[in-house]
Parts: structure tokens; C-alpha cells; sequence
């Protein structure tokens, strides 16, 4: 008999970390279908049957046991992470595409669990929106109510897509409007419309990243997550979006905005946080954390996508195994002289 | 007792599994049917065996002496006959046979004659080969050679000594009860320490998980009337690896790669140990005996006091194990492991005996990839990135390893403990370091014979200038009796004799000059640099020191320094409590 020390183990495992990460998506979720209907639902649905095949196949290619891998959950939180950042009105093939191409192309190519240097989900979402960019950008128009019936007509393309239903996300229609140049657009006149923007930002949105927000806080306390990440990323944007609202009020929209837009409360707790595309230091957490944060800021500002979280996040996985190398903490015993 | 205590990062609080066993008093062990006694049971020398089969041997009496200043004597754990001395399994992980003294009791118990030290009226060394003699080693689970550690490092001021008495293993009681039920003699045992360190001040550091302990070692301090401060501190496994303690007690953080905490004007000593240094010190009582705890899947766990050399399945059936036991785990659950069978005997380090079923340490699943998580790294006490050391281990990359300061790791299972993957990585950090000592052995083994060939070549240079000068002192010889042969022919002729004794003096002038330059050769030869030189200053001092202590212990055979080395990262924890 051979079973090395410790004999006692905690009771943990990578199921029970990735369900964890599952439920702390769910006030998010709530939010969120409260606010677009039951479409996000079925994308919900649709990515994870899409995740589990596509990872299953994978597995038996790999010669991999199924049993243990298929049932590890990581799978889930990439599938419900693509569907939580893609359109919900997006067409299945269309999430099913990027779904496929993260679990083979950007999981399991790379070596499968705990390999991928690139977050899948975030993989998935640069690929299909340059792919793509015309779908990816249409979102449903607020104020948009349609029951599942007809969500689930347009998603499985059984209902034609009508321009009216869908338009720019609050995050890219304040972008445009700058963008012309109009002096007659600013923050206040743009911020005064009610239809679009509610409280903080986009009407409805401002509380799906309230329900991320709340989820990340439960993984923080969970000590799923520390703090580092979150923190450096909220930190750099409020630093960032903060310098330039003082500058320019009427041009540049406030921290609260950015904070509460597009994929920011997402990408600082669920996907920046994602360990093995991320740094693993404490220092390393918190320039990551801060290098997404202003990237995510710069892209969606000046750049010409919706949004900026998910190729910030891209770009910082690209730097993480340099940045870990370079802040390693020093040992016990070591601190005077490093 | 206020005083403010320190942290040390990371940590764990695995199950304390300590009510069971802790409860009932300390039991005395029957007399096993047969005793046997590895002669190695601390860290550093083997002993060598001073008895042979046959031999009638009293109770304390000598059977292996120490065969250097770090080794500690063994001795017979009762009256009887040896029996045999010949190879066994010993408690080792790597389940490996040693030379052992095996002892058939004669049910007498007959004492040989002990004699006790006044520690005060003695000189140290005399207290320090006393201790050697009597066989006291570390019983925190290290088993370093006491003696070995009563010394202040030199130009270091002794501040503290601390009595490690956390116990911070689950499941192991044998401190708690000790402390519960001989404090008296444990202060005893740590006032004789503190006389020979010269520390400013002693502190005795105990969980707070211990309250009785606790209690009963501040009594004792009182009645003693002795300065000690009990300290309890927080219940965080491993608060009680040495430099854990240490840390939490003084704000001391004492590197991985310093042997001797000493160098920080601090030591670390077991509350065992300084029990048995009293009985040895006070009575003359070689260790030949300690409190063992033996609980797990039985049905009466509890403390014993038993022989060392006992083997361990007897002292099991005593608590009474389940039948679905199946196996005997040496020492706590973190850093313990499975013995090869029930005949292993108990030495001087063996602290707890933990039956083992499925249902108290449930088979591991399946090991899964590391998702970089890093709660590793965040239970590490030592601040360790065990994920990184993982992934260059299974890459058997060990130069990285070393990059990430392998060697500072004190096995202590934190990292397993918290890994969601269940990755074994304790496992993987051990094969790492032995794979760089197994390297490291053969370059040293290259080193030497390399050394050895240059010695050939050295010496055979060496017998060819020697020969040189014999044959150059011979054709002087040659030349000056030709010379005296010529002069005595000159005399005859008379003609031209200045011109012919200058050239037979040129000749053996020749002669000589050529030995010198051979000889100048040889030694220039003997000048190459050999491997002892470039030492660093410190390397140097510690040569000289060591050199030092073999002359004072009048002990110059040289040993392979192998054993010390795999033995080093051990000594740095006093794992058990």
C-alpha cells in the first residue's frame, strides 16, 4: 500500500471550485434575464450542452478518462462565461461556433485543464467579434419584450432578424454619439435619456453588473478568489476613467459609468481572476488586475470595439508567465535580503 | 502571561483528532517478548555496536557508542540477552533494513549502575558528553543530537530558548500528557538548558488547543520559581516546525538554508527532550524510553510509556485496533507515514501510532492537472510557491526547483492538504530534492576520483624526480670516483691536474642542479589547486570548527557526509509537536 503523506486532506476539489464559480454567477444571471427575458437562458443552455460535447469528444480524442474530466466543471464556467459575454440574441450557431472553437482550439490544443494560457471564454469572444463583427455588436434594444417563444425563433434563426429589435449596447451607443463629433452630445444631454441610461449607466445593466459585482464579493469571501485582481482592476479604470471625467466632463464619462458598463464587473472578478490564464502572485495579481483595468479602459474608449474587457484580458494573459517571473514573493526568512 | 506574539503566513487547520487519546493518563507499556534497537535512531553517526550475540546486558546499559560529536548513543531497554545484532526493517519512509541489537528480555528489569552529573559543578563538555552518553536526542520528531545543540553559535548572543510544546500535528497527545503529568521535571530538564545556553530569557510555547498543559507546565514554572514564560499560542498547524514557532514567539524568521537556528541566537527544544535530559542529568537514566501516543481506528486510544525497541504491532494491540485496520501510520497524519509491518520497532523519534483505516484517512482521488489556483502557495508556511516547484519537478527541471528554494521546504503537507487537484506535491518536492542529492553524490564521487587520479599522477611525478635526483647523486658519485681515479693518475704524471679536477666538479655541480629543478617541478606540481581551497570564509570556519570537534572528541576518522545531508532539511523541523 502506498499513499504518501498528508493522509488528511480538506475536503476540496476542481468540481467543487468550478460550481462555486457557477453559483457566484447566478445573481448576475437573475439581473440579467430580469432585464432581457429568457434568451440569455437558452444561450445558457445551448453553450453548456455545446461545452460538454465538444469537451467530451476532445477527452476521447486525448484518450483521457472521461469520468473524471468531464464532470471537473470547468467546462461549465467557460460555456456559461461565453454565454454571459456574447449577444443574447446571438444566433446558436454563432455561440455554438465560439463555444467549440474555446474548448478545442483555446483548452484543449493547448494541453487541456490548468494548460490554456489564453482565458477560453475571452478566446472565443476576440475570435467571433473580429469574425463576426456585425452580430456581435447587435444587442437586444431596450425595452425590448419578447417572450421565449420569440427569443428562441430569432436565437435558432426560425424568425428573421429585424433591425429594430436590436441595437448597440448603452457602452457602444455613447461611444458613437461622441465619436460624431457633435458638440450638441454630451455625457449630461446623452445620460439624460432615460430609455438608455438608468442610474449609473446603461438602464438594467448597471444592475446585472451589480449582481456580478455581489457574486465576486461571495468568491472573495469564499477565498476562491483574493483580492488582488479585483481590486487593481476596479482601481486602475476608476483611476484611468476618474483623471480624464475630471479633465473633460462632458466628453468622458464617469468611473461609476465605467465601472457599471459592458463586461467590466464580469472581467474584474470572474475572468481576469481565472488562475490559469492569470498571474499568480501577489504582486503579479495586482499588475495584471491593473494592466486590464486601463487596457479594458483604453480599448473601449478609443478603440473600435463595443467593449474593451475581453481583449485586455487577452493581452494581459499574453504577459502573465513574465510578470509572475518577475514578482516572485520573497521566502520565509528571505524578505531583508530581496 | 501577556506578551505580543507574531504570525507566520499560511498554515492549516486540519481536524485536531487530539480528545480521543488525550484524556486518560499515561499508561506504562508491558515488557514486549523481544526488544529491537536500530543503532541508528538520530541524525548524523550510526552508532557502532559494542555487544555481540550472547552478551547479558542490564537495563540501560550501553550497546552502541557514539562514533562522532553528532551521534548519540543507544542502550539496552531492559535486562536480558542480545539475541542477535544483525540487519531489520527500521521506521524509515524508505522502509530500508539497518544494523540492529536484538534483545530477549529476562523479565528481571535489572538496572546497571547510573550515575548521575551535577550539571552546575561539572564543566560543559562533561554535561555534553554526559547527554552523548545517555543517548539524548531530540524527541520532536528531528532527532538531533541534544548535546549538538547546547552550544551558542560564536559572536552570537543567545536570546531566546524555546521549549516547543505546540504539538501541533493532529491526533499526537504524547507532549500534552507529558507536560500534564511531569512538568516538574520537564522545567527541570529546561532549566539545565538554559544553564548551559545562557539564553536572555526562555520561552515555552504550547497550543492553545492544550489548556491543561498549559496550566500545569505554569505551575510548575512557579513552584520552581523560575523565569520561563508559558506561552500559549494560536492553534495553526505547523506551529510547532521549529522555525514556525520561533517566528510566532520571538518575530524571528530564521532562513531555510541555515542549519543552526543558533546563528539567530535562538534554539529550539522539544518539552521531551528536555524531560529525558533531566532523568539523564538527575538520575542517570540513558533514553531508553518515551511517551508514545496510539490511537486512530482503536478502541481504547491513549498514551503509553513504552520501551524503545518495542515493536510497534504489540503496542497497537493494546488499544484494541479495529478489525478493518490496515495499517500502522508512524507519527501525525500531515508528515507521518505507513509502516512496512507491525515487527518495526519504536526509536527515540517515534511519537504517535496511528491505526489506519479508509474510514478516519479516505483513499485519495484522483490526481487532477494544477489549475494554478495558488492556495498552495497560500498555506505555505515557508512562502513557498509549490505550484511552480511542482511543474519543474514532474518536468524534472531541478536547477528551477532549486530557483524556487526547494530545499527551504519543510515537507509539512500544507500544500496537499489544501490542493483542490490532489496532487501528491509533497511526493513530487521529495523526488526533487533526492534525485539533486543523488546528483550531487556523483559529482561529488567524480570530484574525488578525480582528485584521486591527480594524487597518482602527482605521486608518480613525484618518484620519477626522486629517481632523477637518485641517479644524478649516483652519476656524481660516478664522476667524482673517476675524478679521484684521474687525479691519482695526475699525480702520477703530474701534467695538467688543475684542468682535470675542475671537470669532474662541473659534472656533479650539473648533477645537482638538475635534482632541483626536478624537485622545484614536483612541487610545483604539488601546488595545483585541489578542491579544499577557494573555500568562502564561512565554509572555512565551518571546516575548522568541525576539525576542531573531532580532535576535542578525540575522534579523526572521517565519515561520508552523505547521511548528514539527507538528514539536513529534517533537522530544521521539529515536525511532531
Amino acid at each position: 500500500m502506498f499513499a504518501p503523506a498528508p493522509f488528511l486532506l480538506k475536503d476540496v476539489s476542481v468540481s467543487q471550485v468550478m460550481i462555486q464559480v457557477c453559483v457566484a454567477l447566478i445573481p448576475g444571471i437573475a439581473a440579467y434575464a430580469s432585464l432581457v427575458g429568457p434568451a440569455i437562458l437558452v444561450q445558457l443552455v445551448i453553450t453548456t450542452v455545446a461545452a460538454l460535447v465538444t469537451e467530451a469528444l476532445m477527452l476521447k480524442l486525448r484518450g483521457k478518462p472521461l469520468s473524471l474530466f468531464l464532470t471537473d466543471g470547468s467546462v461549465i464556467v467557460t460555456a456559461w462565461l461565453i454565454a454571459l459575454t456574447f449577444p443574447p440574441l446571438a444566433p446558436w450557431w454563432l455561440v455554438v461556433t465560439g463555444t467549440v472553437f474555446a474548448v478545442i482550439v483555446a483548452k484543449h490544443l493547448y494541453g487541456g485543464l490548468g494548460q490554456n494560457p489564453f482565458n477560453p471564454a475571452m478566446v472565443a469572444f476576440a475570435v467571433c467579434i473580429v469574425a463576426f463583427p456585425a452580430l456581435m455588436s447587435q444587442w437586444p434594444s431596450v425595452g425590448l419584450q419578447l417572450g421565449l417563444i420569440d427569443q428562441m425563433n430569432i436565437i435558432l434563426g426560425w424568425a428573421p432578424r429585424v433591425d429594430t429589435l436590436t441595437g448597440a449596447t448603452p457602452l457602444d451607443a455613447m461611444k458613437t454619439a461622441l465619436k460624431l463629433g457633435d458638440s450638441s452630445f454630451d455625457i449630461s444631454t446623452l445620460l439624460a435619456n432615460q430609455d438608455i441610461y438608468g442610474n449609473f449607466a446603461g438602464r438594467g445593466w448597471e444592475w446585472v453588473a451589480a449582481g456580478y459585482l455581489l457574486g465576486g464579493l461571495w468568491l472573495w469571501h469564499r477565498k476562491l478568489i483574493t483580492w488582488h485582481v479585483p481590486l487593481a482592476f476596479v482601481a486602475s479604470l476608476s483611476l484611468i476613467s476618474g483623471a480624464l471625467w475630471l479633465y473633460n466632463p462632458s466628453q468622458f464619462a464617469s468611473p461609476l459609468f465605467h465601472m457599471l458598463s459592458g463586461g467590466a464587473m464580469l472581467g474584474a472578478f470572474f475572468i481576469a481572476t481565472d488562475p490559469v490564464s492569470g498571474c499568480t502572485t501577489p504582486r503579479g495579481k495586482l499588475i495584471f488586475g491593473a494592466g486590464a483595468g486601463l487596457l479594458a479602459y483604453i480599448i473601449r474608449v478609443f478603440g473600435g470595439y463595443p467593449d474593451g474587457v475581453a481583449f485586455a484580458i487577452l493581452l494581459m494573459n499574453l504577459c502573465a508567465p513574465v510578470i509572475d517571473l518577475l514578482t516572485q514573493p520573497p521566502v520565509f526568512g528571505m524578505k531583508d535580503k530581496a | 502571561m501577556l506578551m505580543d506574539l507574531f504570525k507566520f503566513k499560511g498554515g492549516v487547520k486540519p481536524p485536531s483528532n487530539k480528545l480521543q487519546s488525550n484524556h486518560l493518563p499515561i499508561a506504562q507499556a508491558p515488557m514486549p517478548s523481544r526488544l529491537v534497537m536500530p543503532l541508528h535512531q538520530s541524525i548524523g553517526g550510526t552508532p557502532r555496536p559494542i555487544v555481540a550475540a550472547g552478551d547479558h546486558v542490564l537495563k540501560g546499559q550501553m550497546i552502541g557508542e557514539a562514533d562522532g560529536w553528532i551521534s548519540a548513543a543507544v542502550h539496552a531497554p531492559t535486562s536480558g540477552t542480545v539475541v542477535e545484532v544483525a540487519m531489520h526493517v527500521r521506521p524509515h519512509p524508505s522502509g530500508l533494513d539497518s544494523l540492529c541489537v536484538v534483545i530477549e528480555p529476562d523479565g528481571k528489569d535489572e538496572w546497571i549502575a547510573r550515575t548521575p552529573i551535577d550539571h552546575n559543578a561539572a564543566a560543559p563538555a562533561d554535561v555534553f558528553h554526559h547527554l552523548q552518553q545517555c543517548g539524548i536526542v531530540g524527541l520532536g520528531g528531528a532527532g538531533f543530537p541534544a548535546h549538538g545543540k547546547l552550544t551558542p553559535t560564536k559572536g552570537v548572543p543567545m536570546d531566546e530558548l524555546i521549549i516547543n510544546g505546540a504539538e501541533c500535528e493532529p491526533f499526537i497527545t504524547c507532549d500534552d500528557l507529558l507536560m500534564r503529568e511531569r512538568a516538574d521535571e520537564v522545567v527541570r530538564g529546561i532549566a539545565v538548558f538554559r544553564d548551559l545556553l545562557q539564553p536572555k530569557k526562555v520561552l515555552i510555547g504550547i497550543e492553545d488547543n492544550k489548556p491543561e498543559a498549559i496550566a500545569a507546565m505554569r505551575a510548575a514554572v512557579d513552584a520552581l520559581n523560575e523565569p520561563f514564560s508559558v506561552v500559549a499560542v494560536p492553534t495553526l498547524y505547523p506551529a510547532g516546525g521549529a522555525k514556525q514557532l520561533i517566528r510566532v514567539l520571538t518575530g524571528k524568521e530564521v532562513p531555510g538554508s541555515m542549519r543552526s537556528t543558533a546563528d539567530m541566537g535562538v534554539q529550539v527544544f522539544n518539552v521531551g527532550t528536555a524531560y529525558s535530559a533531566w532523568r539523564a542529568i538527575a538520575h542517570g537514566e540513558p533514553l531508553i524510553s518515551r511517551i508514545l501516543t496510539v490511537t486512530g481506528n482503536v478502541h481504547a486510544p491513549r498514551n503509553y510509556e513504552v520501551l524503545i525497541g518495542t515493536p510497534m504491532g504489540e503496542l497497537l494491540a493494546l488499544a484494541q485496533p479495529h478489525p478493518d485496520t490496515d495499517g500502522i501510520l508512524m507519527g501525525g497524519p500531515m508528515m507521518g507515514f505507513l509502516i512496512p509491518n507491525p515487527q518495526v520497532p519504536v526509536v527515540k523519534t517515534t511519537n504517535c501510532l496511528i491505526a489506519h483505516d479508509d474510514r478516519l484517512f479516505p483513499p485519495k482521488a484522483p490526481e487532477m492537472p494544477c489549475i494554478r489556483c495558488g492556495a498552495c502557495a497560500r498555506a505555505c508556511p515557508h512562502e513557498l510557491q509549490p505550484f511552480e516547484m511542482y511543474w519543474f519537478s514532474r518536468a524534472k527541471n531541478f536547477g528551477k526547483t532549486q530557483e524556487y528554494n526547494i530545499f527551504d521546504c519543510i515537507e509539512c503537507g500544507c500544500c496537499s492538504y489544501v490542493c483542490p487537484s490532489r496532487i501528491p506535491l509533497v511526493q513530487y518536492f521529495r523526488f526533487a530534492k533526492s534525485e539533486i542529492w543523488a546528483r550531487e553524490r556523483e559529482k561529488n564521487a567524480s570530484d574525488q576520483a578525480k582528485a584521486r587520479f591527480e594524487f597518482k599522477q602527482l605521486r608518480e611525478e613525484r618518484e620519477k624526480a626522486d629517481k632523477a635526483e637518485k641517479l644524478a647523486k649516483a652519476a656524481a658519485a660516478q664522476a667524482a670516483k673517476k675524478a679521484a681515479e684521474a687525479a691519482a693518475a695526475a699525480a702520477e704524471s703530474g701534467a695538467d691536474a688543475a684542468v682535470a679536477t675542475a671537470a669532474p666538479e662541473m659534472d656533479a655541480k650539473r648533477a645537482a642542479i638538475e635534482a632541483a629543478m626536478a624537485r622545484a617541478k614536483a612541487q610545483r606540481e604539488a601546488v595545483q589547486p585541489k578542491n579544499t581551497e577557494h573555500l568562502a570564509p564561512d565554509q572555512q570556519k565551518a571546516a575548522d570548527e568541525i576539525e576542531a570537534r573531532r580532535v576535542a572528541a578525540h575522534l579523526i576518522e572521517d565519515r561520508v557526509s552523505s547521511e548528514k545531508a539527507t538528514a539536513a532539511p529534517t533537522a530544521q523541523l521539529d515536525p511532531k509537536s
